[in-house]
């Protein structure tokens, strides 16, 4: 039956052959420029972090579409991309209210 | 071996609790007995412990919930007759430390195992029936989320007897509930029991949000919901996004009581304000987890027993959405007098105020759907009358304590304590019930008295004024919540007549035990005008449940339905019936299984094991666990095809009964 609710597989979400070798190179080749930042001593200490930063965000990018299915292709990329905006929206309300909050307890209550 | 369990651990110097064990050590064998008596076991395990089908949770969710309610409610009784007692040198009947668990047990059961237990009932019966699916998304999960919340709730309810139950309030706040201040086991039965719970619950999210968006019957669109489904899919998004929170607060002051961490203490760097911000971002989504199903359930009573469409779907729709977010970005107002500065103070209430937009917006849609509507005023339609004014009173004295400035004065006073019964009792419970006795005739096949219904609500309506209304005047002069005794005089009239309102409810709650009971008599009775023929009980049902037989087949839908637009079941009856554009065909469903049993019992095992430091016991409990997970995991055998015979028979008894239906009228 269509409609089977237990052991269904839809394929369209799963990506290809492909796709998952595009992903895993663009992975080796974030992961060895990395290290290639850190290694090679070509950046200064702050830029290293920083370069290090935007590499970590792009790599997680790249896990994001190639990995984990998110895109606006098709229906069901599109629903793992609205599960992971939620997600990240609640992190984000949490982390950074409890900042805000505890900041100013911190300010309030304890001077000096 | 036994860890820290002793003999002593067990309270039989205690006349009430030693009255209470005698009370349920003889019902419960009653109810063994009659169940070997009748030769039930097997019956019981085939069919009802070992399910797997919605419904049947669903039932057992319902009765998992009245039976705590009634625990929770003799809680209450407790605290309002000792209230009513300790005044002026009077100590009253409970000592301070034993009225300490009463208050957290009352607080931790009626939020975990009271609304969250009805709530869970709610989807699970309703959910899957509104959207036209066979079952639940994860249907074994499902029954595992059961198990979950089942034993958490039998772990509180063994500290009434084997040791004793937290005594620092529903949410365990450090640095109380710190081992320094607490080495009893009280706080370690109420994380271990919050924390199995609360895994019951996230799995519970995880498996209605999937199937809401999955297993929509062809043809529904996101505009074609039902409104329940749409606050149920809202709940379960705060469910997904706030639970883990929970978890984590449990989770470190678990660390911090049993391996000496410092997360929350007062020394080693420990911060209580986190674990306040920690629980509250968790404790306000959660009461909203709680009213959004309940607002659902007046959104379907309102348009059936109105006879018209809901007024303003879309805007009822939008309005759970806004709810859902800013529920969210408000958890400091209940700390508002943590310390934090006016900037925090101001933002946090500013967006507790904003709440009340959308539920105002929701409150006008129910009075507009009834407005000019043929309303009948049925059971449930008593409770969605009494829910609108007593949730806008309550709403109203939320925004009240929303002002940073006005919250200085009445934080933690029992002005606080009436506000949250108000919109609880007023909302939720009010809700729930409602619900209950609405869709009570689908999953039974017969009626409840109304009558019984009606008075349960006149007292509960009456009685909940009496109770609190009292509490918000001794709140203004000053009262705290959680106080032992007193010796105000200008207190102790409210107080009598709260005592008086608590005992008005409990004549509400024997209405509805009562109504249960005749119920049950009439059915066994098969009294003719008890009998739901029709599948369509109030005659005006205008979503899908309500085109199902009832009792509802295990199976829900014989040919899955094909939705035609909002209302599909109403659309039906206006143009008729398509004719099955398909043959019956066999259906696909899940088998039962032993395997939530058996996680539960790992899961008690694991619990008590906890809260006693019975290492031994907390491994076997996880290795049982584990190898019960890896063998399910290994079977392949887990369905079986529903022949297309019993579909036909069902469908033509089905067709008999209609027929004789429409020739009675």
């Amino acid at each position: 039956m269509s409609e089977n609710h237990t052991t269904s597989h839809e394929g369209e979400n799963h990506g290809s052959y492909g796709s998952y070798i595009v992903g895993f190179v663009l992975a080796v080749i974030l992961t060895v420029a990395s290290f290639a930042a850190v290694l090679s001593k070509a950046f200064s200490f702050w830029q290293t972090i920083a370069v290090l930063g935007v590499l970590a965000a792009v790599q997680m990018v790249v896990h994001l579409i190639f990995f984990l299915h998110m895109g606006v292709k098709s229906a069901s990329q599109r629903q793992n991309l609205y599960a992971f905006i939620v997600t990240a929206l609640m992190v984000a309300i949490v982390i950074i209210g409890y900042l805000f909050v505890l900041w100013d307890a911190q300010a309030n209550m304890m001077p000096g | 071996m036994l860890g820290k369990l002793t003999l002593s651990a067990i309270p039989y110097d205690v006349p009430i609790l030693v009255g209470t064990f005698i009370g349920v050590a003889v019902i419960g064998i009653a109810v063994l007995a009659a169940v070997t008596y009748f030769k039930k076991w097997g019956y019981l395990w085939r069919e009802w412990l070992t399910t797997v089908d919605h419904k049947k949770l669903a039932i057992m969710y319902v009765i998992l919930g009245l039976v705590m309610l009634v625990r929770g409610f003799a809680d209450a009784l407790m605290m309002r007759t000792q209230l009513a007692l300790a005044y002026a040198g009077n100590p009253g009947y409970l000592p301070p430390h034993h009225y300490d668990q009463v208050f957290s047990a009352h607080g931790t059961i009626m939020i975990f195992f009271m609304a969250m237990v009805m709530m869970q009932a709610l989807f699970n019966f309703v959910v899957p029936l509104q959207i036209g699916a066979r079952d639940v998304a994860f249907p074994l999960i499902n029954s595992i989320s059961f198990y979950m919340t089942l034993v958490s709730a039998i772990l509180i309810n063994v500290s009434l007897f084997v040791g004793e139950f937290s005594n620092v309030g529903w949410l365990g706040y450090p640095p109380i509930s710190e081992l320094q201040f607490n080495p009893g086991v009280g706080v370690d039965y109420y994380i271990w029991s919050v924390q199995i719970s609360g895994i019951g619950t996230l799995l519970t999210g995880m498996n209605f949000l999937t199937t809401i968006i999955k297993l929509r019957a062809p043809g529904m669109k996101w505009m074609h919901i039902p409104v329940f489904t749409w606050t149920a899919f809202f709940a379960c998004i705060m469910i997904l996004t706030t639970f883990p929170v929970l978890t984590v607060s449990m989770a470190l002051l678990a660390l911090d009581r049993y391996v000496g961490m410092h997360f929350f203490t007062n020394d080693g760097g420990g911060s209580v304000m986190l674990y306040l911000n920690l629980i509250w971002s968790w404790g306000h989504p959660e009461v909203y987890i709680l009213i959004l199903p309940a607002f659902g359930v007046f959104s379907e009573i309102a348009a059936t027993f109105s006879g018209k469409p809901l007024f303003g779907y879309a805007t009822m729709v939008i309005a759970t959405g806004i709810i859902t977010f800013l529920g969210s970005i408000v958890w400091v107002h209940h700390f508002f007098t943590m310390g934090s500065g006016a900037d925090v103070n101001t933002f946090f209430g500013i967006m507790t105020m904003f709440i009340a937009v959308p539920t105002g917006v929701k409150i006008f849609n129910w009075l507009f759907t009834m407005y000019k509507g043929r309303v009948r005023f049925e059971g449930p339609m008593h409770w969605i009358v009494g829910f609108m004014i007593t949730f806008s009173i309550g709403g109203m004295t939320g925004v009240m304590m929303a002002m940073p400035a006005a919250d200085w004065v009445i934080h933690n006073s029992l002005f606080l304590v009436a506000h949250f019964h108000n919109v609880i009792i007023g909302g939720v419970f009010f809700g729930y019930v409602a619900g209950l006795s609405y869709w009570f005739p689908k999953a039974f096949g017969f009626k409840m008295r109304d009558v019984w219904g009606k008075w349960a609500f006149r007292f509960w309506f009456v009685g909940f004024y009496l109770s609190f209304i009292p509490l918000y005047a001794v709140g203004l002069e000053g009262m705290t919540r959680r106080m032992n005794h007193y010796d105000n005089p200008n207190w102790h009239p409210w107080l009598l007549v709260a005592c008086v309102g608590v005992f008005v409810l409990a004549a509400g709650v024997a209405c509805q035990v009562i109504q249960f009971v005749f119920a049950a008599f009439d059915a066994i009775n098969k009294k003719p005008d008890a009998m739901d023929l029709t599948g369509d009980n109030w005659g005006s049902g205008r979503t899908l449940e309500w085109s199902i037989p009832s009792p509802v087949p295990h199976y829900n839908f014989a040919r899955l339905p094909v939705i035609r637009g909002l209302d599909t079941f109403h659309i039906e009856k206006e143009l008729g019936r398509p004719a099955p554009l398909t043959e019956l065909e066999p259906i696909h469903m899940p088998k039962y299984s032993a395997v939530g049993p058996v996680l539960g019992a790992c899961g008690l095992v694991i619990g008590f094991a906890l809260v006693w430091h019975i290492w031994w016991a907390v491994v076997v409990g996880l290795v049982v666990a584990f190898i019960t997970v890896v063998h399910r995991s290994a079977n392949l055998d887990v369905d079986f095809y529903v022949p297309v015979e019993e579909i036909r028979a069902d469908e033509e008894a089905f067709a008999k009964r209609l027929a004789a239906a429409k020739a009675a009228e």
